[in-house]
């Protein structure tokens, strides 16, 4: 490496040989590992979806069998969901960015940081070996719904115990994250002084630590049936299988949380970046970001409509569902009103901030219409929902992390990426989103039902628009990616505030130093004081 | 400084949040069983009813006596760290430990008694009993395993808390270790006087 100047050592070049990264307690370090590791899985999860769409080109079977469709859903779920959305952006950008951006030289335990990285490859190696080992990859869906899970023979118990590793994993961090940042602010970092991406990740934190074990015990009880038969989901015996869809859902509903809630998070910083102007409603996004995930807790049942339920409980968990949109709401409006008056500048980051922001309300608006009970008992379990939730997951959280490595790109390994290639790898991502999952939401509507092998006949223009829709997307992906493999390798040298942010993150040298701050800074205004210094209301 | 030390600190009360944190997400993985119990037991009062029962009043109600003492000695050892009297601590936490172990051989001989008479998940015995029953006792033996292997690993940790008392790591200045060690052997015992009264005593 070049640059070797009075500065101090960058994290990179502070200890050389693989047994200083997997043994790392540097957060910056952690933060990277994951990074890896997650590219490495999303893309076996791309492929399974590309595998996907490809069968669905045309009705009848068409490149695999209908078996062995099953288990891509299952494990396209279970990768994307448990390996990559759920701990996506806390994980990679949460660890690297947090301790920077309050002023901390690391994490409140950094040696418990580390195990949860083992825990998650450990966890991650579990779910892949589910698909080598025993009586064949797992074919439950992602939900491992009961009673299908206790009784199907394929390998069900080890993908299960993968997630089950995987959920520790979360809890750890969630709990390292929301004691940084209680303890761990610099000097004179009130609340309410805190930029609002560790805002999220703190209400984030409190979802990973409060819903987790809930999935945990879950998990167990389901390995525990299928190894010993105690009958408690199992209908033959007595068990109850709407209780796991409750148990589960009382997990899974706050995890989608876990998802956007970061995503969000890392939207709020970019905006005011390239708006030039400071973030409107600070204390409005902070609270509507706990309110998420308090509100959150309390809609689990809106995912089991039609599994039998009193009308007094579907219309509570309706109205409910409703409230949470409140929140979401305010967040929007607020990116907007940013926005106005702003002297913009277009950046990849602003790209996809603003994709972001209509992909995430195309996804949101689409799941209140499935909160509404009489339209969800239409499309309950069709392509619908399939629609909707990748609008929000890839349209939201994944578009907020693909944002969040360019924005974060120069900081963390100090290298500038081609701006017009990425631009350009955006819209076609753009592009590929839309025409991949728009056509699922008229399929939907008309009646084609999600994780079907084959369907009519009349359902296949819109099936072929979608699988056309996948390549386009790969093609973003790949270019992406590609672009910033080059620039890693011959990108030219960033500045330690390539973008004129103004959280403390960009007053450090690109890539940062291993203590991070030489001098631990004191702060003493809002976290987004653009133009003439002005402080904001703190 | 090294990278070892770097993010290297000492602020016990952050350390004991943390270890509040981890409570809470131990209530909850319990929280799923007693959401389970309170379910299954409105639904099947009378089969609830026959199987608690069956179940050894006498064993529980020492094996309740003999969790609360280990509690007070785990208590009183965090007073003797820092009082000074390193003896005293150490002999406190091999208390604790024995307490345990007592409660786990209680455990055993009490699930080897109902195994002989049949009652195990599997069992052709189990097979006919009322499909109420069968769940009180699923949800009995799921319960109490997991409540046991919570005392395990809280063995463990005091063993492993002993250790660092013997080294002079943990002591009078800085007890973190120890205080959130009974932080959670505390708990361990909470949830068993949860436990208790639901499965032997509400008959």
């Amino acid at each position: 490496m070049s640059s070797v100047n009075t500065a101090p050592k960058s994290y990179l070049s502070a200890g050389q040989g693989l047994r200083s990264w997997i043994f790392t307690l540097d957060h910056k370090r952690i933060g990277l590992l994951y990074l890896m590791a997650m590219s490495t899985f999303f893309l076996s999860g791309m492929t399974l979806g590309f595998l996907m769409r490809l069968e669905l080109i045309a009705p009848g079977p068409t490149i695999v069998s209908a078996q062995t469709y099953n288990s891509f859903f299952t494990l396209h779920g279970v990768i994307m969901i448990f390996l990559f959305v759920i701990p996506g952006l806390p994980a990679v950008f949460g660890n690297f960015m947090l301790p920077l951006m309050i002023g901390a030289k690391d994490v409140f335990f950094p040696r418990l940081n580390l195990l949860s990285w083992w825990l998650f490859i450990t966890g991650a190696c579990l779910a892949f070996a589910s698909l080598l080992t025993g009586s064949g990859p797992p074919d439950t869906g992602w939900t491992f719904y009961a009673p299908y899970s206790l009784r199907t023979g394929t390998n069900v118990s080890l993908a299960v115990f993968g997630a089950f590793v995987l959920g520790f994993s979360s809890i750890l961090t969630g709990l390292n994250f929301v004691t940084t940042i209680h303890r761990m602010r610099a000097p004179g970092m009130t609340w309410f002084r805190m930029p609002l991406f560790p805002w999220a990740l703190y209400a984030t934190g409190w979802v990973q630590v409060l819903a987790t074990p809930i999935l945990g015990i879950t998990l167990l009880l389901v390995i525990l049936e299928r190894w010993l038969g105690l009958g408690l989901f199992n209908p033959e015996m007595g068990g109850d299988p709407i209780l796991y869809q409750h148990l589960f859902w009382i997990y899974s509903h706050p995890a989608v949380y876990i998802m956007i809630l970061p995503a969000m998070g890392a939207i709020t910083e970019i905006i005011p970046v390239y708006a030039r102007k400071t973030i409107f409603g600070y204390k409005a996004i902070a609270f509507s970001s706990v309110a998420i995930a308090l509100l959150g807790y309390l809609v689990w049942a809106h995912h089991m409509f039609t599994s039998g339920m009193s009308d007094t409980a579907r219309m509570i968990f309706s109205l409910l569902t409703f409230l949470v949109a409140i929140p979401s709401a305010i967040k929007v409006f607020n990116w907007v009103g940013t926005l106005y008056k702003g002297s913009i500048q277009i950046g990849t980051p602003f790209l996809y901030a603003m994709a972001f922001i209509f992909l995430f309300s195309v996804g949101g608006l689409t799941g209140l219409m499935q909160g509404a009970l009489s339209i969800n008992l239409r499309v309950h379990g069709t392509y619908f929902i399939v629609g909707h939730f990748h609008y929000v997951m890839f349209g939201g959280t994944a578009f907020a992390f693909f944002g969040s490595l360019h924005y974060w790109f120069p900081k963390m390994f100090g290298r500038m990426y081609n701006a017009k290639v990425a631009n350009m790898a955006w819209a076609i991502l753009f592009i590929g989103l839309n025409t991949l999952y728009f056509p699922m939401f008229i399929l939907g509507w008309e009646g084609m039902p999600r994780r079907y092998y084959d369907y009519l006949p009349e359902f296949q223009t819109g099936n072929v628009i979608s699988t056309v829709g996948s390549w386009i997307l790969i093609s973003g992906v790949l270019l992406m990616l590609g672009n910033l493999l080059m620039a890693l390798l011959k990108g030219r040298h960033a500045e330690p505030n390539p973008w004129g942010g103004t959280t403390l993150e960009w007053t450090v040298s690109s890539p940062p130093p291993l203590e991070n701050f030489e001098v631990t800074p004191v702060v003493t205004g809002g976290p987004y004081a653009y133009g003439r210094g002005d402080k904001q209301d703190d | 400084m090294t990278e070892a030390t770097v993010g290297m600190h000492d602020d016990s009360v952050g350390s004991r949040l943390g270890m509040w944190l981890f409570l809470f997400t131990e209530m909850l993985l319990f929280g799923g069983l007693f959401l389970l119990y309170s379910v299954y037991r409105a639904k099947n009062p009378e089969a609830f009813h026959e199987g608690a029962s069956h179940l050894n009043v006498l064993i529980g109600s020492l094996n309740t006596i003999v969790l609360l003492t280990s509690s007070l000695t785990a208590a009183c050892s965090i007073t003797a760290i820092r009082r000074r009297n390193t003896a005293g601590g150490v002999i406190l936490l091999m208390g604790t430990i024995l307490l345990a172990l007592v409660f786990l051989i209680d455990k055993y001989f009490e699930w080897g008694e109902e195994f002989r008479q049949g009652i195990y998940p599997g069992s052709s015995h189990m097979a006919e009993l009322p499909q109420g029953e069968r769940i009180f006792f699923s949800l009995y033996y799921t319960m109490t395993g997991l409540h046991g292997l919570h005392v395990v690993v809280g063995m463990m940790v005091f063993g492993f808390v002993m250790d660092r008392v013997l080294r002079g790591r943990v002591n009078a200045r800085k007890y973190i270790w120890l205080d959130n060690g009974a932080l959670y052997w505390h708990l361990v015992d909470v949830i068993w006087i949860f436990l208790f009264p639901l499965l032997y005593l509400i008959t």
